[in-house]
């Protein structure tokens, strides 16, 4: 389990939607800039991890119940992103690392990953 | 209950928004949140086909107290083969669906995976109906 606010601070990222409790646990990762990818997965408390910052980034994870993602490679959500994410409470936060970096820091400090 | 929602073909901004609308329903209804996602992703699958392939569809919704029924027909170009559009990797995606991150050939198979039940029927040139139904017990 990790928290939202070691996500925020081992990664050095910012909450750019949403107004989380900074406690909150999130237990596992999914890394992928396939949507297709996304709607496979069935599992709960799921942290999003994508360099695909579009609206179908949002939508898929209003469909799949997962309220976090992560924007990784300093990949920017537009307004709309924001609008959609907040009115379905997904929390958005963003960083510069690449995917591959944000991963391992992640799954160093115990994010776990869904197989 | 019925609902009726119209797909634009082509608007990637839109597309979701009926799949949106009906997980919000049945929300509202107290289905188990199970079924609602198992719902909603073949749904918004579905929608995104339509988007990504056809000129303009529709969501055509039916609840019931223990089923729910979506028919999601379009004008469009139709499916040739469906047994190859139903295999997973198979797809005839533009470079344009697969920068939305669709397009790799994951839709259909996923679908029948989040439904009970999936009927196909397609006509080249015409269109495709997809039904999906989810029971609620």
């Amino acid at each position: 389990m990790v928290k939202v606010a070691d996500v925020v601070d081992k990664l050095n990222a910012r909450v750019i939607c949403g107004s989380c409790d900074m406690n909150q646990e999130i237990q596992f990762g999914f890394a992928s800039d396939l949507m297709s990818d996304v709607l496979t997965i069935d599992t709960e408390n799921l942290l999003l991890i994508t360099g695909l910052n579009n609206l179908q980034t949002i939508r898929t994870s209003e469909m799949s119940d997962i309220s976090f993602i992560l924007f990784v490679r300093d990949k920017k959500a537009t307004e709309e992103m924001k609008e959609l994410a907040c009115e379905n409470e997904i929390t958005l936060l963003e960083c510069g690392h690449s995917m591959f970096r944000a991963c391992s820091i992640l799954n160093e400090i115990g994010l776990q990953p869904v197989y | 209950m019925e609902f009726k929602f119209t797909i634009e073909g082509g608007n990637f901004s839109k597309a979701g928004s009926a799949s949106s609308e009906v997980k919000k329903i049945l929300k509202q209804l107290n289905v188990n949140p199970k079924i609602i996602k198992r719902t909603v992703v073949s749904l918004y699958e579905a929608e995104v086909n339509v988007v990504a392939h056809a000129f303009e569809g529709n969501m055509n919704v039916d609840i019931d107290t223990d089923k729910i029924v979506v028919k999601i027909e379009d004008k469009g170009p139709g499916i040739p083969d469906i047994d190859q559009a139903m295999q997973e990797g198979y797809s005839t995606a533009t470079p344009q669906v697969r920068e939305m991150g669709f397009g790799a050939g994951m839709g259909l198979p996923n679908i029948k995976r989040n439904s009970d039940q999936m009927n196909i029927t397609s006509k080249v040139d015409v269109g495709t109906e997809v039904e999906i139904i989810n029971y609620l017990g």
